[in-house]
């Protein structure tokens, strides 16, 4: 597994088997067979785009919920936490360590519709014992990126 | 009225990146490989530190010399990274960026009639600094079949008996050059026996790329005596706008030197002294993710204009690379113009750091992959049309 093609990738996906064996000093044939055995393997899972969807036009909430769940006997939390990914209005679903036992990222179109989610398919599962809403407000970084940079290049054109 | 200006500089050439600018600046949708400059802000932490000190009030000069717990972590760090000596009371002391410790060398070292060895190309200011200070440049012109390495034949010939010193300037502005520790020792044997001092810039010495670390020629034996080392914080922790720099040296020297920095300066900034404290105490691994970037990058455009069929040795330090366009029959300053006027992209002409650099190109590498792609792709497309003017 090739660290170094993966660390180039993290912040850049469109970067193609040529480009990047270019920059790291690899061939390209063996940059393409690493990416594919990492994809099989599911090091790589995937490669969505990154969207500030503040500046479009589309109805969109994101929510963040904690969700404290009684772990099953045999199971642990691994079963009732794939009944909750299962949804696909769950953007995200952590194990958390601490106050409360799952973080729950859920998108909705409206605030209504993910209250109405809470309320209707996650709160009455069995096994989860409370839940907390907090809505996002504004997203400023995700990703190790800055939402809304739209930063210029401060420095002179030509400098010694 | 009288002449207002002295001889010395109404005799000095003005600056040949200057002239470039001048054009560059009137074209706003230019994309430039022009820049001699880290892309990266400078760390938040380290810009954080210097927001602190202003909260806790520290605003005023510091000692001359600059702040103690700055140069206890200079001391330290030239130390860990080069295996060199300095005391931090005695060997060491801040300036006003790396340029502000060349002038002084320059100024302290050199009496009347001086000469000064200067390979070329290298930065603009080493010679005007030279004259300046009222010595004489004795410029070596390196050679692309040496990679733009100085060696030991090269110095013997540019030596006479008023040669004081030598500026050595590796990792090389803007050829992109190294010398290794087996090359600065055949330099460190000619300036021992022939007694020169050398003022060695090394300010690009956290980036080189490969297997060989940089050496500076203050750590050879023989050599710490008569070399002033400088370096600073501009390249390596990316922070040019903050003007911070240091000279490092034996006593003998460091003193006058800062006898002239206290008269005309009086410290260096303040806030940018506290923010480099943090930046030398928890600022390798920001050293390391900007030196692991630039060196992608390094590869990557070596690549491809090799590609293009433009010669290009490989550059393993600073973030620049240096290709050779005298396949193309034409001069640097005409490839430069043309391709600004025709592309839309600047480079600057290799003749800006020296008459040696005719023929070349400095191309920086101080920008994101995304750029350099869309900038290559127009130099390439440059390439091609002139290419096929030439077999008309």
């Amino acid at each position: 597994m090739d660290i170094e093609i993966l660390k180039a990738i993290d912040q850049n996906a469109k970067l193609t088997p040529a480009e990047l064996a270019a920059m790291l000093g690899k061939e390209e044939a063996y940059v393409a067979k690493e990416i594919e055995t990492m994809e099989k393997e599911h090091v790589i899972c995937g490669y969505p785009t990154l969207i500030n969807w503040d500046k479009t036009e589309g109805e969109r909430v994101t929510a963040l919920i904690e969700v404290k769940v009684t772990p099953q006997r045999g199971m642990g939390f691994d079963k009732i936490a794939e009944r909750i990914y299962k949804f696909d209005e769950v953007e995200a679903l952590y194990l958390m360590s601490g106050g409360y036992d799952l973080t729950v990222m859920l998108v909705g179109k409206s605030l209504k519709e993910v209250a109405e989610f809470v309320s209707s398919k996650l709160a009455p599962m069995e096994s989860v014992v409370s839940t907390a809403t907090h809505f996002v407000l504004k997203k400023y970084k995700q990703h190790g990126l800055e939402m809304d940079s739209e930063k210029e290049d401060e420095r002179m054109l030509i400098t010694p | 009225m009288r002449n207002p200006i002295n001889q010395v500089v109404t005799d000095m050439k003005p600056s040949g990146i200057r002239k470039f600018f001048d054009i560059v600046s009137e074209m706003k949708d230019a994309i430039s490989l022009g820049v001699g400059e880290p892309d990266f802000d400078t760390p938040w932490h380290v810009c954080e530190e210097g927001i602190y000190s202003f909260e806790r009030g520290k605003t005023h000069y510091t000692s001359n010399a600059g702040l103690i717990e700055l140069r206890d972590e200079i001391s330290k760090y030239m130390k860990r990274h080069y295996g060199l000596e300095y005391d931090c009371n005695e060997n060491i002391f801040v300036t006003v960026g790396g340029s502000e410790a060349i002038d002084l060398s320059m100024r302290v070292m050199l009496s009347p009639g001086d000469e000064v060895i200067i390979p070329q190309p290298s930065y603009v200011s080493y010679e005007p600094c030279v004259l300046l200070a009222g010595g004489k440049a004795k410029i070596v012109n390196l050679k692309a079949e040496n990679e733009f390495k100085l060696t030991k034949d090269e110095l013997l010939e540019a030596i006479n008996e008023h040669t004081k010193c030598l500026i050595l300037p590796f990792p090389n502005n803007p050829t992109g050059s190294i010398m290794t520790k087996e090359e600065l020792e055949d330099i460190a044997e000619v300036c021992i026996e022939k007694d020169i001092l050398v003022v060695s810039d090394e300010i690009y010495s956290e980036l080189t790329y490969g297997e060989e670390k940089h050496t500076s020629i203050a750590s050879l034996p023989g050599m710490w005596e008569r070399t002033v080392v400088i370096n600073g914080f501009s390249k390596s922790h990316a922070m040019t706008g903050w003007r911070l720099g240091y000279a490092c040296g034996p006593e003998l020297i460091i003193k006058q030197m800062l006898k002239v920095h206290q008269f005309a300066i009086m410290c260096a900034p303040t806030t940018s002294q506290y923010a480099a404290v943090e930046a030398l105490r928890n600022g390798d691994k920001d050293v390391e993710r900007m030196r692991s970037a630039y060196d992608q990058r390094r590869r990557f455009l070596i690549k491809e204009l090799r590609d293009m069929g433009l010669e290009c040795f490989e550059a393993k330090g600073a973030f620049y690379v240096f290709p050779c366009i005298k396949s193309l029959e034409m001069t640097s300053d005409e490839f430069a113009t043309r391709l600004l006027y025709e592309e839309k992209v600047a480079v600057v002409p290799g003749t800006a750091f020296g008459d040696c650099g005719e023929g070349f190109l400095r191309i920086s590498y101080a920008y994101s992959i995304d750029n350099l792609k869309i900038a290559l792709e127009r130099i390439r497309r440059f390439v091609e049309r002139r290419r096929a003017e030439i077999a008309e």
